[in-house]
C-alpha cells in the first residue's frame, strides 16, 4: 500500500517528488483532469489515481483538495505531497483543513526522522531556516519546485480508477491570459546582475544591461522592478515570491537588500553589492561592496570589465 | 457590503537581528508592525465599502501589541476591529488560527467578503485562507491583483505564475490579496485620532464556543524543533570614495577569488 500520495499540477514537479518520494516510502501519484499518466510509472509510482471527472478539467482548489482528500482516504497515504506553485499552495492549505492535519508550505528540505518527515522552511520572512515536524497522523507538505532532482527508476506500477463525489466548481473561470513566456533562466544563471529600485527609470537599465553582457550574466531583480514597474518578466523576480539563485557571482545594483528579496540570493557564493546608501542592509550579506552611485560606478566597472 | 479583512501583525522583518553564535534570531526588541499583503487586502475593503457601502471589520489574533496594528487599520477606514489576543490563542499556527478565525468570522454572523493576504510577511504560508475557507464551507480565490463586485457577484482577476486568470464567484467568499491589487493609503493624523474611537471587540476563546483544546498550542499540529539563520560567512568589504579607485579595488578583489 502506498504511504505517499503526490500530486503537482506540473509534471515537472510530480517527477520531482516521486524521485524524492520513494526514500520516504512507497509512492502513488494522483492525476486528476488528465489522462496521460504513463510518465509517473517511469519515476517509479507504484499506483496512479486516476480521477476523470468533467469537474476536475480545470483546476479549482476546493474540488481538486475534495478529490485528493478522497484519494488519500482510498490510498490509505499519511503523507501527501504538492507541489508549492500557487495553485499547489491553495490546495495544499484547503488540503489540510480537510484531512484535519497540519501542512507546511515552500518546503526546501525533506527527510525521515524517526519514522517521521522532517520539512525545512524560510521563516520570519527569509531571516531564518525553520526545520518542522507535522504532529497529526497525515501531513501535507507542499514543495518548492526544483527542491529535489527528477530521477527516472521505471515500474510496472497499477493504475486506478477512483469514484470520486465532487459538487460543481464554485469558482468560474472566464479568461485566462498567458503570460509571456519566460526568456530568461535566473535561477541557473553562473552571473547574475540584480537591479533594484536604485535605477531611477527603465531606460536606465541598460547599465545593468551592459554589464550582464560584461559577464556574460543573466538579469534579475527585485519584486519592485517586475511586480510594480513591470520594467522586466516576473521570471526574473527574485526573493521570497519569486526565484532562488545560486550563482558563482551575484552583482547586486541598487538593492537596499530587504529579506524578503535577499532570501532569493544567499545560496550565492560571491555576492558584490554597489548601493549609494551604506547602511543599506545588503552590505551585511555582501562579500564585497562599493559605496556609491551605482550610475557612476557601473559604466566604469562595465567598461574595465570589457577590456 | 460588509466585509471582514483578516490581518496579522507581524515583527519587523528587517529589524531582526541574528545571535552570531547560535544563528539564532532574537526578536526581543524588533517592533511589530502591520502586515505588507494584509494593508492591501484592507485597502481593497475599504475601496469597496467606499463605492457599495457598507461596514468593514477588521479581524486579527495577536499579542499584546496587536492594538497598534488595529488602531491603524481603523485609521486606514475600518469602521470596526474584532481582536483575538487571549494568551490562550498564542501558539496556535496556521491550524489553530484558522480554527479561531472562522470561528470569530461566524460570531460576526453578517458578512459578505472576508479578505486576507495571499501570506503573512514572516512566514508566507498562505495556509490560512484555504483553512478558513474549508471551516466556513465557502469558495476561495487567492493572489487577485484585481477585484471588482456586481450585485452578488466577485470578478477576481489572479495573478498566477503561467497567466492572469479571471475568476467569478458568488459571494459570500474567501479572497486573499497580492502587492498589486491597489497602493494601501497613508491615513491623515485626523483619521489616526479619530481611529481610537471606533468601537474594537475582544473574544476570548469561550466567546467563540471554543473548548481550550481548539486554540493556540494545544491545537498546534506543526512542531517546530529549530529556527536558524542560514550559515552566511560574508568577508562584507566595503569599497569608497572615488569611483575609478573602488572599481579598480574591487576588480582585484574579484580576480583573487577567481570571480570570472
Amino acid at each position: 500500500m502506498a504511504n505517499v500520495l503526490i500530486f503537482s499540477e506540473q509534471d515537472t514537479g510530480a517527477f520531482e517528488l516521486l524521485s524524492k518520494a520513494r526514500e520516504l516510502g512507497t509512492p502513488a501519484i494522483a492525476a486528476l483532469g488528465k489522462t496521460n499518466v504513463g510518465g509517473y510509472f517511469e519515476y517509479g509510482a507504484q499506483q496512479v489515481f486516476v480521477g476523470e471527472d468533467a469537474r476536475l478539467s480545470e483546476f479549482n482548489a476546493d474540488g481538486y483538495a475534495d478529490a485528493l482528500a478522497q484519494i488519500a482516504d482510498a490510498s490509505g497515504a499519511t503523507i501527501v505531497l504538492i507541489g508549492s506553485t500557487k495553485r499547489g499552495k491553495e490546495l495544499a492549505g484547503r488540503l489540510a483543513q480537510k484531512l484535519g492535519c497540519g501542512a507546511v508550505m515552500d518546503a526546501i528540505g525533506l527527510a525521515m526522522q524517526d519514522g517521521k518527515i522532517v520539512a525545512q522552511r524560510y521563516a520570519l520572512g527569509g531571516n531564518t531556516i525553520a526545520t518542522d515536524v507535522i504532529t497529526s497522523a497525515r501531513q501535507v507538505i507542499a514543495v518548492m519546485p526544483k527542491t529535489f532532482e527528477a530521477v527516472k527508476q521505471p515500474v510496472s506500477g497499477e493504475t486506478v480508477r477512483v469514484e470520486l463525489k465532487l459538487r460543481e466548481p464554485r469558482v468560474k473561470i472566464v479568461e485566462r491570459k498567458a503570460k509571456p513566456a519566460a526568456t530568461a533562466n535566473v535561477e541557473g544563471a553562473e552571473t547574475l546582475i540584480v537591479v533594484g529600485k536604485g535605477f531611477a527609470k527603465q531606460e536606465d537599465l541598460g547599465l545593468a544591461e551592459a554589464l550582464a553582457h560584461a559577464l556574460n550574466g543573466e538579469i534579475g531583480c527585485t519584486r519592485a522592478l517586475a511586480a510594480d514597474y513591470h520594467w522586466l518578466g516576473e521570471e526574473r523576480m527574485i526573493g521570497i515570491s519569486g526565484k532562488k539563485c545560486k550563482p558563482r557571482l551575484m552583482v547586486s545594483l541598487g538593492v537596499s537588500g530587504q529579506i524578503q528579496h535577499t532570501v532569493g540570493i544567499l545560496g550565492s557564493k560571491l555576492i558584490v553589492a554597489i548601493n549609494k546608501d551604506k547602511g543599506a542592509p545588503i552590505f551585511k550579506i555582501a562579500d564585497y561592496g562599493i559605496v556609491g552611485d551605482l550610475y557612476q560606478v557601473v559604466p566604469r566597472l562595465a567598461e574595465r570589465l570589457r577590456r | 457590503m460588509e466585509i471582514i479583512v483578516c490581518l496579522k501583525q507581524v515583527p519587523d522583518l528587517q529589524q531582526i537581528r541574528i545571535k552570531r553564535e547560535t544563528r539564532e534570531p532574537v526578536l526581543e526588541g524588533a517592533p511589530f508592525v502591520f502586515g505588507a499583503f494584509e494593508k492591501n487586502a484592507l485597502e481593497e475593503a475599504v475601496r469597496l465599502r467606499e463605492k457599495h457601502g457598507g461596514k468593514v471589520i477588521a479581524l486579527a489574533l495577536g499579542n499584546a501589541k496587536l492594538k497598534d496594528t488595529i488602531i491603524e487599520a481603523l485609521a486606514m477606514g475600518a469602521d470596526e476591529a474584532v481582536m483575538l489576543t487571549d494568551p490562550a490563542f498564542a501558539g496556535g499556527g496556521s491550524a489553530g488560527t484558522a480554527q479561531a478565525l472562522a470561528a470569530a468570522v461566524r460570531k460576526i454572523g453578517k458578512f459578505d467578503l472576508i479578505l486576507m493576504g495571499e501570506g503573512s510577511a514572516d512566514n508566507y504560508s498562505g495556509q490560512v485562507t484555504g483553512r478558513v475557507a474549508e471551516l466556513l464551507d465557502l469558495p476561495q480565490i487567492t493572489y487577485a491583483r484585481a477585484l471588482s463586485v456586481e450585485g452578488n457577484r466577485v470578478r477576481v482577476t489572479r495573478d498566477l505564475e503561467d497567466a492572469l486568470e479571471v475568476v467569478e464567484a458568488e459571494l459570500p467568499v474567501v479572497v486573499s490579496a497580492t502587492s498589486e491589487l491597489n497602493t494601501p493609503r497613508l491615513p491623515p493624523l485626523t483619521a489616526i485620532l479619530k481611529a481610537s474611537k471606533k468601537p474594537i471587540k475582544t473574544f476570548t476563546p469561550a466567546d467563540l464556543g471554543l473548548a481550550a483544546d481548539q486554540v493556540g498550542a494545544k491545537a498546534a499540529v506543526v512542531q517546530t524543533l529549530s529556527n536558524l539563520a542560514p550559515e552566511q560567512e560574508r568577508k562584507q568589504v566595503l569599497f569608497e570614495g572615488d569611483a575609478d579607485k573602488a572599481v579598480d579595488e574591487l576588480l582585484k578583489a574579484l580576480q583573487k577569488e577567481n570571480a570570472f
